[in-house]
């Protein structure tokens, strides 16, 4: 497998007047209520972790429990007190201001819950702002941001301020503006968080739409763990600083590593997280029929086409090579079956 | 007992009351007080005592200590004065190259400095003087008094005024549309008609060099302290004394640095206008969401392009407020300034007024409130402009505005042409239109003046006899007849109730230093006008705010006519009470209680129009009447909001009050226009302007303290 994009070992972020020293002291040993009786705030704890080509994780947690502290490192936007934070491969800590501010241009782009639009300007110049702010030429950049306009489908209102827009408007720009650079790594810190259901649905769409054609390296971060289950490729899960869990939706589901993950996966359904593969049996020599599913589809869409199988029903891969089976008892177990001892 | 647990805050305040007068009453009258006299005036007198210290010898009349404390700080204003004197001739004489003589010279560095910043802001007045009015000045500048004898054609001929008004119009078409061009086509052509042209163009010009220098140092410095914590607390006090600081009192201590002139108005006006500058920028810089600090960042900005491009313009709703205010300072102290011999309308204006020439004075001020008014309106559209970059305009489309102009220039010149044919007698009108040839109005003011004054007589001495026997000789008697360590123990005591230890001692510290200054007494009866001033003003200000905001627009309309009111230069608001009062205290009051009206109704407004909506909604479908809803809902909602004002208020009424001695009051004012005209006033009038400003911050101190804990109670921030 070639480099990961996003590589990050022991990272430590803790705010206060000596908190450098604090950690060298705890010697990778950090425990967040010592450090608060002694005036400092434990942000990240301790978190390593690696994102690679192509691959949207969600850091998924409750408020405070350091998501935005934890893409602040990863995007330099805060030093780090401790560890080491590789952008392919680059060691990030170690860039200068110069370097930086280069990587930024070209390589990450950001999306704020706030939005973060600059008010004086218009959809079409807060777009652009990013490519301006590279030097690149006034006509160009408009062009570029038109295309960015159309992108994220707002066109005909591009010479609108931000104070006329929806939020879910506002944040169609912030999305385009985080685009036009092109970049390769994308953050996004609870790009949806603000807005109401309904809209915060149709974003989701959209932005799984944008991900399929642009297939970019994603930090998706979220309190949300519906959502997170809908985007990711693989969940952080965050309590007080620390990553609790790093997996794929299904695994977490499944085999929730601590008390507070389970928790949170109780109320999950799970017919809507769970790929037949996570629950298929081996090949069986019992007699299938001719149905057959692919080992990658969500139960919920095959359910009903197994549950009306009397028999075994053939699993298949990509290749339609059979890979295993499942059958009808083992879907309704899944679904309705005891949720606290699965397997 | 149930009271007093269920009420504690009161009683506190009537303990503290009590305390005061008794106190009042237990200390007598000493028989050798009389007001005034009794504070030292450096004369010698066989029944003054004396100390000395720090090697001055400093004279007063000696009272009982509970009575007046002794002028202990004495000795400061004359230490000030020996060590700018000492800066200026004596301090760190360097070898300087001189120009004209072509040697070396030993000059003191201060005096150096100075002398180098007079000549660059006397170049640049010039410069711009000379494009408008014309002169020989700045091209001396450049070569030399010989060379311009020998080609007098160089001699910068001015700009015809057709060409002045035609101009500001079309900039004023750029920036702000039609209506703002219209305005200043007519204010121009009014300008130019009634034979202000020279004045108003020395004025003019003045504020052309002011304004944008202390813009750019404004904002450079709130820069610096909101990118600096160092910085920012280096500049904390002087900020906040300044903002209380009476702009006569810095005149004195310019005079001495930089002399008499345009170039020192500059500089004065400087000094005065930055401070609001820079808290507005700092203000605004620290309100910009820090995720659209960082949401620059990570479209790549270096440091200067995340200042540039995201903080600034985040920042614009509070840096035009700042821009604002450094206009209306800088057409206060136009006028001002006319005190060391600034040129232009403010000099006519101060002359006028001496005279008890109103019909002139009116004349001046009308046409300096008529620039202000235009140079606030076009900064104000100039900031809100947006910048249109689409590059598909042809070249005329893109510079229609500049071949315009032009046009103008030569429309403007050839006019001028004709008009020195077709005039005879001497006076080319479409040229320039003399001081003295214009339209005047000002004999019709003064019969107008004269025809109130005869028709009315009777009932304006009878007023203004009653309002000074009546009210205010006993008031001022009875803030006189406060003995000091009651004073001290009121304001210390309110400082305590209302912000504990900390609000206490800031103000006992401001209180002490008054009254161990030699100017007590005055420094009473400033604040006794003030406090008449504020009363009525915020009497007003709120019945009228609160009535105003009752409809949409008539709040508007309120807001529009505040705003053109407050860019009004301050000496202008004496102009009609002279004419009606003439030189009397009245004058001065009716005057405070006017210009301290404007930011009394203001807040007024502007803290009921922060309830939130809301608010209203749910109190109306509960059914409570209007009335109600106003005395229980609104106003202690808007109660803080409405306290800033009064805060707003109160310095208004001390500057007014202060440039009231203009017209003679036996305040504090009178003693820093008195140091204007004596060589070594530097440092009564800088400890003046100090005692001043602290009476400004005693107040502003306990008002601040209170609103802060009045917010976070009602949970509003
Ligand atoms: N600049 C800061 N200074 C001190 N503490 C901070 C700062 N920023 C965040 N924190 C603390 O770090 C913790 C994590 O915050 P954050 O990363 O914003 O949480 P999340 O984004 O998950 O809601 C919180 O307890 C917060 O109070
Ligand atoms: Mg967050």
């Amino acid at each position: 497998m070639s480099e990961p994009v996003i590589k990050c070992q022991s990272v430590y972020k803790i705010f206060g007047a000596n908190a450098e020293r604090m950690l060298k002291e705890a010697n990778g040993n950090v425990d967040a209520k010592t450090f608060q009786e002694n005036g400092c705030i434990v942000g990240v704890n301790n978190a390593s972790f690696e994102v690679s080509k192509g691959e949207m994780l969600v850091v998924m947690g409750l408020s405070g429990s350091g998501k935005s502290t934890l893409l602040r490192c990863i995007s330099r936007l805060t030093d780090a007190t401790g560890g080491k934070i590789f952008i392919e491969g680059q060691d990030l800590l170690n860039l200068n201001n110069k370097e930086l501010i280069e990587l930024r241009r070209n390589k990450m782009g950001m999306v704020f819950q706030s939005f973060a639009l600059l008010p004086h300007k218009t959809v079409l110049e807060n777009i652009a702002f990013p490519l301006q702010i590279k030097g690149i030429k006034t006509e160009n950049s408009i062009n570029k941001a038109m295309d960015m306009v159309k992108l994220v489908g707002l066109d005909g209102r591009e010479n609108y301020f931000p104070r006329e827009l929806s939020g879910g408007q506002q944040q169609r720009v912030g999305i385009a503006r985080s685009l036009a650079v092109e970049p390769d790594i994308w953050f996004l810190d609870e790009p949806f968080s603000a807005l109401d259901p309904l809209i915060r649905k149709e974003m989701q769409d959209e932005f799984l739409r944008l991900q399929e054609k642009l297939q970019k390296t994603i930090m998706f971060i979220t309190h949300d763990f519906d959502e997170a289950l809908k985007l990711a490729d693989r969940i952080a899960i965050m309590k007080d600083g620390i990553i609790e869990q790093l997996d794929t939706p299904a695994n977490i589901v499944l085999n929730p590593a601590t008390e507070y993950v389970r928790k949170f996966t109780e109320e999950v359904p799970r017919e809507k997280v769970l790929l037949i593969k996570d629950v298929m049996d081996e090949i069986t020599s019992d007699n299938m029929g001719d149905i057959k599913v692919s080992k990658d589809e969500i139960i919920e869409n095959v359910a009903e086409k197994i549950l009306t199988q009397e028999k075994t029903v053939a699993v298949t891969d990509g290749k339609n090579n059979i890979v295993g089976s499942i059958n009808p008892a083992k879907i309704i177990n899944t679904v309705f079956g005891g949720r606290k001892n699965n397997h | 007992m149930e009271l007093l647990k269920k009420y504690p805050k009161l009683f506190q305040w009537l303990f503290l009351l009590a305390v005061f007068f008794a106190l009042c009453f237990a200390i007598d009258v000493p028989e050798t007080y009389k007001f005034i006299r009794g504070q030292a005036e450096f004369v010698k007198d066989p029944n003054q005592s004396a100390f000395v210290f720090l090697g001055k010898e400093v004279r007063y009349y000696a009272f009982d200590v509970f009575w007046r404390l002794p002028p202990l700080l004495g000795w400061l204003p004359i230490w000030i004065n020996d060590s700018l004197f000492f800066l200026m001739n004596d301090w760190m004489p360097m070898e300087f190259w001189n120009e004209d003589t072509q040697e070396y010279k030993t000059r003191p560095l201060v005096l150096q400095i100075t002398r180098n910043l007079t000549a660059f802001m006397t170049f640049l007045i010039e410069l711009i003087r000379e494009i408008l009015l014309g002169g020989l000045e700045t091209i001396v500048a450049f070569t030399s008094w010989d060379w311009i004898d020998a080609n007098p054609w160089a001699e910068l001929p001015g700009l015809p005024w057709t060409i002045v008004a035609a101009g500001s119009a079309i900039l004023a078409y750029k920036l702000g549309g039609k209506g703002l061009a219209l305005y200043a086509l007519l204010s121009m052509t009014y300008i130019s008609i009634f034979g202000q042209w020279k004045p108003s163009m020395q004025t003019l010009s003045f504020i052309l060099v002011a304004a944008p220098l202390s813009f750019i140092f404004g904002l450079g410095l709130g820069v610096a302290a909101y990118k600096s914590k160092r910085v920012e607390k280096a500049l904390y006090p002087i900020l906040l004394v300044m903002q209380t600081m009476p702009q006569y009192a810095v005149l004195v201590p310019a005079l001495v640095l930089f002399g008499v002139g345009d170039h020192a108005a500059v500089i004065i006006t400087m000094i005065v206008a930055v401070p609001p500058m820079i808290l507005l920028t700092l203000l605004g810089l620290r309100a910009v969401p820090p995720e659209v600090i960082e949401a620059g960042r990570m479209s790549g900005c270096s440091n200067w392009q995340l200042m540039s491009k995201v903080l600034i313009p985040t920042a614009r709703r509070d840096i035009l407020i700042g821009v604002n205010q450094v206009i209306m300072v800088c057409f206060s102290m136009a006028v001002i300034s006319a005190f060391i011999g600034a040129k232009g309308l403010g000099f006519n204006l101060l002359l006028a007024l001496n005279q008890l020439n109103i019909g002139l004075a009116l004349e001046a001020g009308l046409c300096i409130s008529l620039i202000a008014i235009l140079l606030d309106k076009m900064s104000l559209a100039w900031a809100n402009k947006q910048v249109d970059y689409f590059g598909n305009l042809n070249f005329f489309q893109r510079n229609k505005n500049s071949l315009f102009f032009g046009v103008i220039v030569i429309v403007g010149i050839l006019l001028a042409y004709f008009g020195s044919i077709y005039f005879k007698d001497g006076y080319n009108y479409l040229f320039e239109v003399p001081h003295n040839k214009g339209i005047s109005t000002a004999d019709f003011w003064n019969k107008g003046v004269d025809w109130i004054f005869d028709t009315f007589f009777v009932y304006i001495k009878a007023f203004n006899t009653w309002l000074i026997v009546d009210v205010l000789q006993p008031m001022r008697a009875l803030y006189l007849r406060m003995p000091a360590v009651a004073t001290l123990v009121l304001v210390v005591g309110a400082g305590y109730l209302i912000g504990g230890v900390r609000s206490a001692l800031v103000v006992c510290g401001l209180t002490l230093f008054i009254a161990l200054s030699p100017w007590w007494d005055r420094a009473l009866v400033t604040t006794y006008m003030a406090t008449f001033g504020v009363l009525v003003s915020c009497t007003i200000g709120f019945t009228v705010g609160t009535l105003c905001f009752q409809n949409k627009h008539s709040t508007n309309f309120m807001l529009n006519v505040c705003d053109i009111f407050q860019t009004f230069p301050s000496f202008v608001y004496l102009i009609p009470v002279m004419m009606l009062f003439g030189i009397t205290d009245t004058s001065v009051l009716i005057a405070v209680i006017v210009y301290a009206t404007i930011p009394a109704t203001r807040y007024t407004i502007e803290g009921l129009r922060s309830v939130p909506a809301g608010l209203h909604d749910a109190a109306t479908m509960s059914g409570v009447t209007k009335f109600q809803r106003l005395f229980k809902i609104e106003f202690p909602l808007a109660f803080p909001h409405m306290m800033l004002g009064l805060n707003q208020t109160i310095v208004f009424a001390l500057f007014m009050v202060i440039i009231g001695a203009f017209i003679g009051t036996e305040d504090l004012g009178q003693y820093i226009l008195k140091a204007l005209s004596d060589k070594k006033g530097a440092g009564i009038g800088l400890t003046l302007g100090i005692c001043v400003a602290f009476i400004g911050l005693i107040f502003d101190n306990l008002i601040r303290t209170w609103v802060g804990q009045r917010k976070k109670h009602l949970g509003i921030d």
